[in-house]
C-alpha cells in the first residue's frame, strides 16, 4: 500500500510541474495586457506603461519569470494581486470556504439522488423510468448553466418567492466569519433565523452546480449496474434464491461501486469548473467568480496561482480517490 | 485616555453592528467588487462609488446631480490673477470617522490635503508605492504631476496650490475622486504599526458614511458618520450588495432584496418599469457613442468622403435597436446637456442617395473597409456588434463593402491607437468632470497616438482648444467651445452615433437619490420610508 502510495506521489511531482507551466502559459497567451487592463478606458502614457512593465517584470524572459514565480510558490508565496494588491493565498483562503460549502452541498445532492437514480434506472431498464430518468440526466448534462440559474431565480426567486435571489446571507445578519462556511458560522452566531436563512441561501446555487454531476453519476450508475447484472455470480446469487433486494445491494451494487466512486472524485473538478459560472450567476463570493473577474482584468498573478491551487485540490481529492479504490479493490495496488 | 478612546470606538462598533437589526437600512446592488477602499489608486465607477463618494470627502465637491462645484472640505477660495495660485481655505472642526481601528486626535488640517496630493505625486513620499505596482493612474492622467509646482501650508486651516501653467478645470479637477482628501493622523500610526496595507482595507474619511465591514466580492457594510460636516445621513446603514450580473440585480430589486440598483440591462428596463414597487429614474448620460475614421488614410483623409459615410448611416435605426429607444443621436462630440453645448448645428441627414453621389463625386469606387466593434457593453453603446452589422448594412446600401472587426478589449484599444489603423473605429467615452474640454480634448493634436482615434489632427480645432483652456471666463469659453464643435461638424472626424440615457431602478420606498451625470453613485442625503 506504501508503494502504492508513493508511486501516486511521485506522479503528482510532473503534473504540478506541467500545471502550474500551463497555467503560466495560459493567462500570457490570452489577448489583452495587464498593466493596460488595470489602467482603464483612460489608458496610459507609454513612459508610465514602460515604468510598470518594469516594475512588474513583464519585460524579461518568459523563462525567468517563470522560474522566479516557481521559485516564491516554492517558499509559499503565491504572488500579489495586480488589481487589488492584496496577496492571492490571503484572498483564495477568504473566498475558498464559500466554493467548498457550495460544491460539497452539490456533491451530496448529487450522490444522493444519482446512485438511487441510477440504480433503479438499471434494475426497470427499457420501463419509462429508465427512459425519462436517463432523458433527464441527459438534459441536466447538456443544460448551459448560465440559462439554467437565471431560469431557476426568475421562477423560484422571482415569480414564486420561495427562494433567495442571490448571496450567501439574508443581509440582516451580520457577524464575523468564524469557519467561513456559513451554515456553520450562522449556527455559531447564535442569531435566531440565520441558519435557515444561509440554508435557503443554498438551495438554487447548490441545485444548479449539481445538475452535471448528478446527471453524470445516475448515468454512471446506470451502466456499471446493468453491466454488473449481466456478470454470471448475480445470476447464481439469483438461483441460490436470495432476495432481489440482497442481489442488488449485496452482490451487485458493490461492484459496481469502484467505477461510480471514481466518477463521483472526478466530479470534482467539474464542480470546481461549474463553480465559476453558477458563482457568477448567483453572486456567490467564491474562487469561481474570484478566477473570472481576474481573467477579465488580465491578472496574471491571480489567474497562475489561482489555477494552480486549484490544480492542487483537485489532485489531492483524486489522490484520496485513488487510495480508497485501493482499500476498495486490493487488485489495484498490486499493478 | 486611549484606552478610553479605544472602548468607545468598540462601543460605537457594537452599537453599529447590534443596532442593524432596528436601523434604517439602504442596500445597494452594485455591479462589481471595489478593488480597494483607497479613493486614489484606482479609476473604476464602482471603486469611487464604494470609497471616494462614501467614505471621503473632497475640497470642492460636485453639486449634487450637476457638473457645477460647491465648497466642500474648503469653504471658500481665491484664485491669483494670473490663475497659477489656488489658495482654500479649510472649514474648521471637520472630524476624522472613529471605528474601532483608528481614533483620531484631531480635526482635518492643511497637512492632511499636502499628504493627499504628495503621496500620488513625489515618489520620495514613503506612501507613493505603498501598493505595489500602483500607478496612481488618474492623478497622471489628469496631468496633476506636470501641472503642479508645489502645495503650500500656509496656516492649519490655509493651504496653497502653486501650478506651473493656468488650467481652467483646476477646480472641477479637485471635485474628481482621485482628489479626495485622506487622513494622515491615520497614515502615521499605520506606518509606526507597520501596518500600510490597511490604508485600502481599513479606510478613514471625513465623508458621510464610514466603513463597517467588506466580505470580499459579496457585502459591503457602512454606517452614517455621527460627525459628518454636512449633518448626519437620514439612513443609518448602507449596504452594498454586490451582484455581477445585471438580470439577477433586477429579480433582487424586484424580490426587495435591495433596494435600488445600478446599471440595468436594456432588455430589464420595461419589465422594472411596469413594477409597481418600484420606479425607474432615468437622465441623460454625460457620455458619447462614436465611430471614429482614420482621417490620416485614403479616402477617409477627404471631407467629403467622411460626410457620405456619415449620412448614409441610419442613426435612428440604431437608437431604436440597440438602445432599445434609451439614447438620442449624437450631433457634437459633447453631450447637449453639457454647458457650450452646440443647440444651432444640424447634423448631416440620413441620405443614402445623397451620400452614394457624394462618394461617386469624390471618386470613390468599390471601397471596402473594416468597422471595428468594441467586444464590451459600455453605458455610451450596449452592443458595438450589432451596431458595426447595422452600419455595415448601410454602408452595403450605399456601395461600400465593410468587414467587422473586433479584439480582446485592451488589444482592442491598443490597436485602435495606431496611426496606420485600417477602417473605422467604435468606441465613447463618459465625461469625468462636467467640463466641455474633457470631452473635446479626445480631438486634439495631443491626444494623436493616445485617446484621439480619428488620428485628426486640425490646426483650427486645436488652436481654440488651447484658446479654451487658457481662458477662464466661463461664457467666453462658451463661444470658443461652439466654435470648435462648428470646426468638428464640418470636417466630420466621427460618426456621432449617440449619447445613451441611463437608469437609476429603485423601491418607491427610496427618496432623495438624485441620479449623477457624472455617473456616479452617491447615497448622501437618501432616505427610507419604512
Amino acid at each position: 500500500m506504501l508503494r502504492y502510495l508513493l508511486h501516486k506521489l511521485a506522479l503528482i511531482v510532473p503534473t504540478v510541474f506541467g500545471i502550474s507551466l500551463a497555467a503560466f502559459a495560459f493567462v500570457r497567451l490570452l489577448p489583452g495586457d495587464p498593466i493596460l487592463a488595470l489602467a482603464g478606458e483612460r489608458g496610459v502614457s507609454p513612459e508610465r506603461y514602460a515604468q510598470l512593465v518594469e516594475q512588474f517584470g513583464y519585460n524579461r524572459p518568459y523563462v525567468i519569470q517563470y522560474f522566479e514565480y516557481i521559485g516564491r510558490v516554492l517558499t509559499g508565496d503565491f504572488g500579489i494581486s495586480i488589481a487589488t494588491k492584496r496577496p492571492v493565498l490571503g484572498e483564495f483562503q477568504a473566498l475558498f470556504p464559500a466554493t467548498l460549502e457550495l460544491a460539497t452541498i452539490a456533491l451530496i445532492i448529487a450522490v444522493l439522488l444519482g446512485i438511487p437514480a441510477g440504480i433503479f434506472a438499471a434494475i426497470k431498464r427499457g420501463s419509462w423510468f429508465d427512459q425519462a430518468t436517463m432523458g433527464v440526466a441527459l438534459t441536466g448534462y447538456s443544460m448551459p448553466i448560465f440559462w439554467w440559474g437565471l431560469l431557476l431565480i426568475i421562477f423560484f426567486s422571482g415569480y414564486l418567492g420561495w427562494t433567495p435571489v442571490s448571496g450567501r446571507i439574508g443581509l440582516q445578519y451580520f457577524f464575523k466569519p468564524t469557519t467561513g462556511f456559513m451554515l456553520i458560522d450562522s449556527l455559531i452566531s447564535g442569531k435566531s433565523g440565520a441558519f435557515r436563512s444561509a440554508a435557503s441561501h443554498l438551495i438554487l446555487p447548490s441545485i444548479v452546480l449539481a445538475t452535471i454531476p448528478l446527471a453524470v453519476i445516475a448515468r454512471q450508475t446506470r451502466s456499471a449496474m446493468l453491466e454488473v447484472l449481466g456478470e454470471d455470480y448475480v445470476r447464481t446469487a439469483r438461483a441460490k434464491g436470495l432476495a432481489p433486494r440482497r442481489v442488488i445491494g449485496l452482490h451487485a451494487f458493490r461492484n459496481a461501486l469502484i467505477p461510480v466512486v471514481t466518477t463521483i472524485g472526478l466530479q470534482v473538478g467539474t464542480l470546481m469548473a461549474g463553480a465559476i459560472l453558477t458563482e457568477t450567476i448567483f453572486s456567490w463570493p467564491g474562487i469561481g467568480k474570484w478566477m473570472i473577474d481576474a481573467i477579465g482584468k488580465r491578472d496574471y498573478v491571480v489567474v497562475q496561482s489561482g489555477l494552480l491551487i486549484i490544480a492542487l485540490i483537485v489532485m489531492a481529492v483524486n489522490l484520496i480517490v485513488d487510495v480508497l479504490y485501493a482499500v476498495i479493490n486490493p487488485r489495484i495496488r498490486v499493478q | 485616555m486611549k484606552k478610553k478612546l479605544t472602548f468607545a470606538a468598540a462601543l460605537l462598533a457594537a452599537s453599529v453592528i447590534g443596532g442593524m437589526a432596528n436601523a434604517k437600512q439602504l442596500v445597494y446592488c452594485s455591479e462589481a467588487s471595489p478593488a480597494g477602499f483607497d479613493p486614489s489608486p484606482w479609476s473604476g465607477g464602482n471603486d469611487f462609488d464604494a470609497s471616494s463618494r462614501t467614505i471621503y470627502s473632497r475640497l470642492v465637491e460636485f453639486e449634487h446631480g450637476k457638473t457645477t462645484i460647491s465648497p466642500g472640505l474648503a469653504e471658500s477660495w481665491t484664485v491669483s490673477d494670473d490663475g497659477l495660485e489656488y489658495t482654500f481655505k479649510l472649514r474648521p472642526g471637520v472630524k476624522f470617522q472613529t471605528t474601532d481601528y483608528f481614533t483620531p486626535t484631531r480635526d482635518l488640517n492643511a497637512d492632511d490635503v499636502i499628504f493627499s496630493f504628495e503621496r500620488q505625486w513625489k515618489k520620495e513620499n514613503p506612501w507613493f508605492s505603498y501598493l505595489e505596482g500602483t500607478g496612481w493612474e488618474y492623478f497622471a492622467g489628469m496631468g496633476f504631476p506636470d501641472l503642479l509646482k508645489e502645495i503650500v501650508k500656509v496656516d492649519d486651516l490655509t493651504v496653497k496650490f502653486v501650478l506651473n501653467k493656468p488650467e481652467v478645470a483646476f477646480l472641477p479637477d479637485l471635485g474628481m475622486d482621485f482628489a479626495s482628501i485622506v487622513s494622515k493622523e491615520y497614515a502615521d500610526q499605520l506606518d509606526k504599526a507597520g501596518t500600510r496595507q490597511q490604508f485600502t482595507q481599513k479606510p478613514i474619511g471625513t465623508g458621510p458614511f464610514q466603513f463597517v465591514d467588506y466580505q470580499v466580492d459579496a457585502v459591503i457594510r457602512y454606517a452614517a458618520w455621527d460627525g459628518y460636516y454636512g449633518g448626519r445621513q437620514k439612513i443609518d446603514d448602507l449596504i452594498f450588495a454586490i451582484t455581477t450580473d445585471p438580470a439577477v440585480r433586477a429579480q433582487k430589486l424586484k424580490a426587495g432584496e435591495c433596494d435600488i440598483m445600478s446599471y440595468p440591462a436594456p432588455a430589464d428596463i420595461a419589465g422594472l418599469q411596469a413594477d409597481t414597487n418600484l420606479k425607474v429614474d432615468e437622465q441623460e448620460g454625460l457620455n458619447i457613442g462614436y465611430l471614429a475614421y482614420n482621417t490620416t488614410l485614403p479616402p477617409f483623409d477627404k471631407v467629403e468622403v467622411r460626410k457620405a459615410l456619415n449620412m448614409a448611416v441610419n442613426k435612428k435605426a440604431i437608437i431604436d435597436a440597440v438602445y432599445q429607444g434609451a439614447g438620442q443621436p449624437a450631433v457634437n462630440p459633447i453631450p447637449p446637456t453639457m454647458w457650450s453645448y452646440n443647440k444651432d448645428i444640424k447634423d448631416d441627414p440620413y441620405d443614402p442617395e445623397a451620400a452614394k453621389k457624394m462618394l461617386a463625386d469624390a471618386g470613390v469606387k468599390d471601397l471596402s473597409m473594416k468597422i471595428w466593434a468594441m467586444p464590451v457593453s459600455r453605458p455610451y453603446n450596449p452592443n458595438a456588434q450589432r451596431v458595426a452589422e447595422m452600419i455595415q448594412a448601410d454602408y452595403a446600401a450605399v456601395g461600400v463593402k465593410a468587414e467587422i472587426v473586433s479584439y480582446e478589449w485592451t488589444e482592442y484599444r491598443e490597436r485602435g491607437k495606431q496611426k496606420d489603423r485600417d477602417g473605422a473605429f467604435q468606441l465613447g467615452w463618459t465625461g469625468d468632470n462636467g467640463d466641455p474640454d474633457n470631452f473635446l480634448f479626445l480631438l486634439g493634436c495631443d491626444a494623436v497616438g493616445q485617446s484621439n482615434y480619428a488620428i485628426w489632427c486640425n490646426q483650427e480645432f486645436e488652436g481654440l482648444l488651447k484658446k479654451g483652456k487658457a481662458t477662464t471666463d466661463v461664457a467666453e469659453r462658451t463661444k470658443i467651445y461652439e466654435e470648435a464643435q462648428v470646426v468638428f461638424k464640418r470636417e466630420a472626424p466621427w460618426l456621432t452615433i449617440a449619447h445613451s440615457k441611463v437608469f437609476m431602478p429603485m423601491n418607491k420606498k427610496v427618496s432623495g437619490f438624485v441620479m449623477d451625470p457624472l455617473g456616479i453613485h452617491r447615497f448622501d442625503g437618501v432616505d427610507v420610508t419604512e
